[in-house]
């Protein structure tokens, strides 16, 4: 029930966006989330966006996993 | 980053196996406390592949799964008023109430509708002025700030025909009544990520603060479950008890702002009934005394009747930690996916219907 799916927000207009999810484009509020930008990633819940993520903190989380992996 | 392939890596996989294996030597009990975890572990056949020392025991974050008899018989009884429509999402539609369900009560004539979102649930009110629309608000913090946008969004266009059944409930007054009760021992505790993108990691802060468990939040994809269980290990084994974000890339601290103050200005904590808990303290969301022109409960006079429970459904037990679907006699027989007999198996994420799916020999 607390399934979000990360998508990239395409356009905004006013509390809405247009944003991709793999391939197919949704309209989502932007309501939770004032701040979105387009190009951003979001995570999208039941047609909100709830957040936007975060590219850095991806990127170093694969880094870490990398090399927690490696030393492994 | 698309954030979704990059987490399905194979060969990170494998590292990540590799280094819970090599780093845990103490017995472990850890609980993932969303169904969504509960589908990925099985879904990507995790246990299977975890040391002996490491055992994972599913928990109650499953919305409709939680959701006690009583309410689901007070949503059957909202649909068959004159004049509404009931909007819900779809995973409530097949759950079983006392007596009958949604998806009974269409059939039997009343105007239920599925919905994605509250948006969907506001179009139908907007497009309906002569009907009453109730949207049945369920889920946990994950869900709630968007009931409450679309509440104010209603407030502000001055929509008089759109109400919500709130039946939320709150996750951290759960795992605390779980933690009291002391039915389950658990060595620690995978945090929902999406609850934690609204909440921030600090709503969890309690269980290592006052219980001493160790907590990871996690994300959904299998590196993000992998890596949690590896943190989870290395706090067990260096005999640390804090609250880590395994998922930074979804989840601060201070969660999301926006979507708290939204939840909060709408809905006030109150007692909630659970299923196989019964009522727990502050642990759902009610409407606030300014908002309460939306409140289904205020504006319908709800009779459901007497509540009945399931024979034989051990739901109540498994939402709990204290039960495996196993356990239940009528696993895979009597009850299936295609048969559901409680809600466990009905929702894609119920611990019945992951063990069934993705559990290899019905087990
Ligand atoms: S298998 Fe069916 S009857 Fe048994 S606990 Fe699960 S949902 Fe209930």
């Amino acid at each position: 029930m607390c399934v979000a799916i990360p998508a990239r927000v395409n356009s905004i207009q006013g509390e809405q966006a247009e944003v991709g999810i793999g391939g197919i484009t949704r309209t989502v509020s932007l309501q939770l989330t004032p701040e979105a930008k387009v190009g951003d990633y979001v995570i999208v819940h039941t047609g909100y966006a709830i957040n936007v993520l975060d590219q850095q903190e991806g990127e170093e989380t694969l880094r870490l996993i990398e090399a927690i992996a490696r030393t492994a | 980053m698309k954030y979704v392939s990059e987490f399905r890596d194979s060969a990170l996989a494998k590292g990540l196996i590799a280094q819970v294996c090599r780093l845990s030597s103490t017995p472990a009990r850890f609980m993932e406390f969303c169904g969504g975890h509960t589908v990925t572990i099985f879904r990507y056949g995790i246990r299977q592949v975890l040391p002996q020392t490491v055992t994972m025991v599913s928990g109650p974050g499953c919305p409709v799964c939680v959701t006690a008899n009583k309410d689901l018989d007070k949503t059957i009884a909202l649909a068959h008023f004159p004049d509404v429509i009931l909007a819900t999402f779809g995973d409530m539609l097949r759950i079983p109430g006392s007596h009958s369900s949604l998806q009974q009560a269409k059939a039997e004539g009343a105007d239920v509708r599925m919905v994605y979102s509250a948006m969907d649930a506001l179009n139908i009110a907007r497009e309906n002025p002569e009907k009453h629309v109730i949207f049945v608000g369920i889920g946990f913090e994950t869900t709630a700030p968007t009931i409450a946008a679309s509440v104010l969004q209603a407030a502000k266009e001055g929509l008089d025909n759109y109400y919500i059944l709130s039946l939320h409930k709150l996750s951290p007054p759960v795992v605390k009544a779980l933690l009291d009760s002391g039915e389950v021992n658990l060595d620690g505790f995978i945090c929902p990520g999406h609850v934690s993108t609204v909440t921030g990691s600090q709503a969890w802060e309690f269980i290592s603060r006052d219980y001493g468990i160790p907590c990871v939040v996690s994300g959904f994809e299998p590196l993000d479950v992998l890596h949690s269980i590896s943190m989870l290990v290395s706090q067990v084994e260096t005999k640390r008890a804090e609250v880590e974000i395994a998922y930074r890339r979804g989840v601060q601290p201070e969660g999301n702002p926006t979507a708290l103050r939204l939840m909060r200005e709408v809905f006030a904590p109150c007692p909630a009934d659970w299923r196989g808990m019964g009522e727990i303290p502050a642990s759902g969301l009610k409407l606030r005394e300014a908002y309460l022109e939306f409140d289904a409960e205020t504006a319908f006079d709800i009779d459901s009747g007497p509540t009945r429970e399931t024979e034989g459904c051990l739901c109540g037990q498994i939402l709990r930690g204290v039960a495996t679907p196993q356990d239940c006699p009528l696993f895979g027989k009597a009850c299936t996916p295609e048969e559901p007999v409680g809600p466990c198996m009905v929702s894609s994420e119920g611990s019945c219907s992951a063990y069934y799916r993705y559990g290899g020999e019905h087990a």
